[in-house]
């Protein structure tokens, strides 16, 4: 068992994570903003509803969530889960959407109503208003935050394990019922080296948005 | 004819009734300065004007179309909504520019906006764009900010933020030009630069409604002044008379105020 072949077993590990990590994330960061959009509703039955939903998500540990959507439909419903990664992405898109909602929430509460006001008497309909005037507000507002948030997501998706989805630490761990505990070890040095990457683009980002202050 | 009539306005918040109705009108080319102590309603009224607070009785005329009915709310296509808040341009106290674009897109943002919905857009795209360019071009060295056209809002003093608020609010050319104490959020020694500039548009017959608390200056830039008290209009007329003549104890009481 060379350093070489432990790498490229790791890294098919990693290869899971990754898509666990990116698929979570195209369909959180949408889904949480329509969830945000629901807890700052005027109607206020559905805005306690996203509350107590975003409450109750972000109340109980993502990895009891995991156990739930994979064996509460089997055990409830006679239905039982057909795909262990499917359960994961459903688990985690929930999870990491309700997170996002309130990062998206408070950057939408933090703009100043008057940017609105001045849209509006300038002709704009509300939604060329926010699109054209509040949004890129929002997104500087939130980037620190957002950052933060994603580069949890990346560690989270070793929570998959408790279902038995491969991923990079059920990689390094296949070693240590061998007698073998480096590989678990040198499984740290992916998750830095990503996680690094994200720091670095999400630093980009702000640079980015630096040419303009709110 | 007359360009803005306004006629029994009321609006309360809660319990509170702020506008108690406000019935006036004002003819093209006209300066109206509205003065009178903080919450006497001044500013909700300029408010109820663009739309920004819906007034609960009242109807307002442009131009002798009748363009808000409290009685008959009528629902709007967003075309009609759009049309009827252009009759007004309003700049704000505490400017709103949007900081993410720079002068000159500050400027422009909503006609380039607009134009996406001509027929031709797309054939005369160049063309269009150019034309809306030069326009706001000119209108920012009206204003005096030529060097400025492509700093951003948070480069630039309080003063000269609120004459590129003036410029943007122009470009969409008004019928009516509301100021919302257009001056009180600056250091004294900014002020001077916007007067200047909402002068230089009052000698241009640009038709004109400006709440602030600039007495000197509402005195003689308008044609004519209103003083809001609790709610209604307690005093109106020439400013000659309304300042050296006041014929109620309340506008003495807050004239003597700035004496």
């Amino acid at each position: 068992m060379s350093f070489i072949s432990i790498t490229l077993s790791l890294l098919s590990g990693f290869c899971s994570t990754v898509y666990i990590f990116l698929l979570t994330l195209v369909m959180a960061l949408p889904l949480g903003l329509i969830i945000s959009f629901g807890s700052i509703s005027g109607f206020k039955p559905l805005r306690w509803l996203v509350r107590m939903i975003v409450w109750a998500i972000r109340g109980t540990p993502l990895m009891l969530q995991l156990i739930i959507v994979f064996y509460a439909p089997g055990l409830l419903f006679g239905l039982p889960m057909q795909s262990r990664i499917l359960a994961v992405l459903i688990a985690f898109v929930i999870n990491y959407a309700a997170y996002f909602s309130e990062i998206y929430r408070g950057g939408i509460e933090s703009v100043n109503k008057g940017q609105y006001e001045a849209g509006q008497v300038l002709g704009m309909t509300k939604t060329q208003v926010f699109f054209k005037v509040v949004l890129l507000q929002i997104v500087k507002r939130i980037l620190p935050a957002m950052s933060n948030e994603v580069i949890t997501l990346v560690k989270d998706t070793s929570l998959a394990r408790v279902i038995l989805v491969p991923e990079l630490i059920h990689s390094a761990n296949v070693y240590v019922s061998k007698g073998l505990i480096w590989p678990l070890f040198y499984s740290g040095v992916f998750y830095l080296v990503f996680c690094g990457i994200l720091t670095l683009l999400f630093g980009c980002a702000e640079k980015k948005l630096s040419y303009f202050r709110i | 004819m007359s360009v803005l009539k306004v006629e029994n306005i009321k609006k309360r918040y809660g319990k509170t009734d702020v506008l108690k109705g406000i019935s006036f009108s004002i003819e093209r080319g006209d300066v109206i300065s509205i003065i009178g102590s903080s919450g006497s309603g001044k500013t909700t009224l300029l408010r109820c004007i663009n739309f920004l607070e819906t007034a609960e009785s009242g109807k307002i005329y442009v131009n002798d179309d009748l363009i808000f009915d409290a009685e008959n709310p009528c629902k709007l296509t967003p075309a009609q909504k759009r049309m009827r808040q252009l009759s007004f341009g309003l700049v704000f106290q505490s400017f709103n520019l949007f900081p993410q674009y720079n002068v000159l897109e500050n400027v422009t943002l909503a006609q380039r906006i607009m134009a996406k919905s001509l027929p031709d857009y797309s054939l005369h795209k160049k063309d269009i764009l150019a034309d809306i360019n030069e326009r706001a071009v000119a209108l920012i060295s009206r204003v005096g900010l030529s060097d400025k056209i492509v700093s951003y809002p948070w480069q630039l003093s309080g003063g000269q933020q609120q004459r590129v608020a003036i410029a943007r609010a122009l470009a969409l050319n008004p019928q009516i030009l509301c100021f919302d104490e257009p001056t009180s959020a600056l250091d004294p020694e900014l002020t001077g630069e916007v007067l200047r500039v909402i002068r230089d548009l009052a000698a241009e017959n640009i038709t004109m409604i400006i709440v602030t608390h600039e007495m000197k200056f509402a005195e003689d830039v308008s044609s004519r002044v209103i003083f809001m008290d609790e709610g209604v209009i307690a005093e109106e007329g020439p400013p000659g008379l309304v300042f050296s003549n006041p014929s109620t104890e309340r506008l003495r009481a807050f004239l003597n105020v700035f004496d």
